[in-house]
């Protein structure tokens, strides 16, 4: 394909089009991205329209009220400081989605650019790069999150950097790994030919077709950001008000009284699982979409 | 195939070197140190100068990283700060608690989703395959926290079938520690009802570490029986009138099993990881927790020494599976 293109420009400007809108449409075909991309919105909806949606302010409690079982009053029931379940989960929602969107996009700047580094460059800037890609990955992720967080301090940002610190090595790597097999692709050995070259033949001609495995593993990054958050929040290394709601933290503690209260347990662990799944979803269909083998 | 293990052992060395820079680092730049765990937070400050400098904290990073290398090269690890214990004891006292479960979780990873994989794949298209998937995902993406903590409600508390925490129950076996391995123990103690009790302490967390593996085996194994289906020498097989068995077994299995071994590498080191958690919740005493606990009351020994250790587990895991791929591919064996 690729040889025909460079032999006729026209066609190859046509193709290159014809990917990103290809991909588009065969998303809105896959059941797995209409499933997951509705998840999301409901998500991002609860986010933004959180103060309307939640019955009860999220923060204040009635102790008079704690370990209320659900009810038409406390849909999810309330927590030890009897606030409402409900309410803090809706709220929750904006903490969860914004240090996932937060850690994804910090991790994937900076893994980018050490990966397009290390692809472009190769030598001994490769080999420093992809050494310390390798020492990272050697730690296991959620031990490195935990030592990041107890390095910069509990807070919201500070998860999101950690997570995002998780996150880079990876990036790094399937990028490098892209550039990597586009070195030797006819249109990059044209372009080097008639003269262009540096930033040039990086950006506009070796980036935008090694970037799809990238969009899909950002996506499935979201997934795990999520996991990660509620992870740390569960181990006590949440946000330090508890007050916040945060649903990891949510869920920390809850196993001393599953016997009394499972539903504390119970409700902030599903929003985490379909939140998970939203992404997990959205990034296979976008994996479907973007694999060249499946097209038509 | 000798040299390429050797060279990859020999590039194992600037990652370990490097590793132990990295951790060395990463534990001085927490705030507060072990003193400050030792004595509280209102310790004078000539209190604090006298345990730093017992403890080597008052010398010049760089003779304390020599030291503790020095020391790594010998095999000694040093003492923890907090409880002035050999590192290595405690390692070697909790790290096999750690190993059993992985092991537990992801043999039930392998023994469940492989077959299910290989399953779904020779049913693609069908209600089967698409429950298959639906319940995969579903599978990837419940978190070991959220999952552990079900199972444990459901199993141990709704109908208490199963027991809650622990690794056997101390009062009814007198097991003497061996190797720490709980199920090995129990038998060398000859407790047949022992070793069944500690197997069946290992059901919930096994089942709460393996599940997400084992939802990543089934699709890897699933995606690549589905290439290898149509190849030509697959049709050849089933034209030759083998059985549908042999040609399960040796044809198809055998050429998909690539890349899902490297998932299953890949997966260990997840697994060291969702161990912080499942031990947490089952109380298991085990290295994730550990280690999680020493980085909070800042024990730089035992953070060192650990996360070391770990990693070293994990370089070593995939590089065990990369020479696999020899084993499984003779393209690569003999090229």
């Amino acid at each position: 394909m690729t040889g025909a293109a460079v032999a006729r420009p026209a066609e190859q400007e046509e193709r290159s089009i014809g990917l990103w809108r290809d991909a588009f449409q065969r998303m809105r075909r896959s059941p797995a991205a209409i499933i997951g991309g509705a998840i999301i919105t409901f998500f991002v909806l609860m986010a933004i329209f959180a103060p309307f949606i939640a019955p009860f302010d999220p923060t204040r409690g009635n102790l008079g009220d704690s370990y209320l079982p659900p009810s038409w009053e406390h849909l999810f029931g309330t927590n030890v400081q009897g606030q409402d379940v409900f309410s803090r989960i809706v709220f929750g929602s904006r903490l969860t989605l914004g240090i996932a969107v937060m850690s994804v996009t910090l991790g994937v700047t900076v893994g980018a650019i050490l990966g397009a580094t290390a692809g472009y460059f190769r030598g001994w800037i490769d080999a420093t790069i992809m050494r310390a890609v390798d020492i990272m990955l050697s730690i296991p992720g959620l031990l490195l999150a935990i030592a990041v967080v107890s390095w910069l301090g509990r807070g919201v940002v500070q998860i999101a950097i950690a997570i995002a610190i998780v996150n880079v090595p990876i990036f790094a790597r399937i990028l490098r790994g892209s550039l990597l097999a586009l070195r030797d692709a006819d249109y990059v050995i044209a372009a080097k030919s008639v003269g262009v070259g540096g930033p040039t033949l990086l950006l506009r001609h070796m980036l935008p077709n090694a970037i799809g495995p990238l969009i899909v593993q950002a996506t499935l990054a979201l997934a795990t950001a999520v996991v990660d958050a509620a992870a740390l929040g569960f181990l006590g290394l949440g946000p330090p008000d508890p007050r916040v709601p945060e649903w990891g933290s949510m869920l920390s503690d809850t196993y001393r009284y599953l016997t009394d209260a499972v539903h504390l347990a119970f409700f902030p662990g599903i929003a985490i699982v379909l939140a998970v799944l939203g992404f997990n979803l959205l990034g296979d269909g976008m994996r479907e979409a973007l694999d060249p083998r499946l097209r038509r | 195939m000798t040299k390429f293990i050797i060279r990859r052992l020999l590039l194992l060395i600037p990652i370990l070197l490097g590793l132990t820079l990295l951790i060395f680092v990463f534990t001085r730049l927490l705030p507060g140190d072990p003193a400050t765990t030792i004595l509280g937070e209102r310790a004078t400050p000539e209190n604090m100068a006298i345990v730093r400098e017992a403890l080597g904290l008052d010398r010049p990073l760089h003779e304390q990283y020599l030291q503790y290398m020095g020391g790594l090269l010998q095999g000694d690890l040093g003492r923890s700060f907090i409880t002035n214990r050999d590192v290595v004891d405690d390692f070697l006292q909790r790290f096999p608690a750690t190993i059993e479960l992985s092991v537990a979780a992801i043999l039930f990873a392998i023994a469940v989703g492989i077959p299910l994989g290989m399953y779904t794949a020779k049913r693609r298209g069908t209600w089967v395959d698409s429950a298959g998937t639906v319940v995969s995902l579903i599978g990837i993406s419940i978190p070991i926290f959220f999952l552990g903590l079900m199972l444990k409600w459901l199993f141990a508390i709704q109908f208490p079938i199963l027991p809650d925490s622990g690794r056997i129950d101390l009062v009814d076996y007198y097991v003497p520690r061996v190797t720490n391995f709980m199920t090995v123990d129990a038998l060398l103690a000859g407790e047949p009802g022992g070793v069944i009790d500690a197997l069946r302490h290992l059901v919930l967390p096994a089942l709460a570490l393996g599940t997400i593996p084992l939802a990543v085996i089934m699709r890897i194994t699933r995606a690549s029986v589905v290439d290898v289906l149509n190849e030509d020498y697959v049709r050849t097989a089933h034209a030759k009138g083998l059985r549908e068995s042999v040609v399960d077994g040796r044809h198809i299995l055998r050429n998909a099993l690539l890349p899902v071994v490297t998932v299953i590498g890949l997966q260990t080191g997840l697994l060291l990881g969702g161990a912080i958690l499942t031990e947490t919740i089952f109380t298991w005493g085990g290295v994730g927790r550990w280690i999680y606990d020493a980085v909070t009351a800042r024990d730089y020994q035992i953070i060192q020494s650990g996360v070391l250790m770990l990693a070293l587990i994990f370089v070593l895991v995939n590089l065990v599976v990369d020479i696999s791929y020899g084993f499984l591919n003779p393209r690569i064996r003999h090229s």
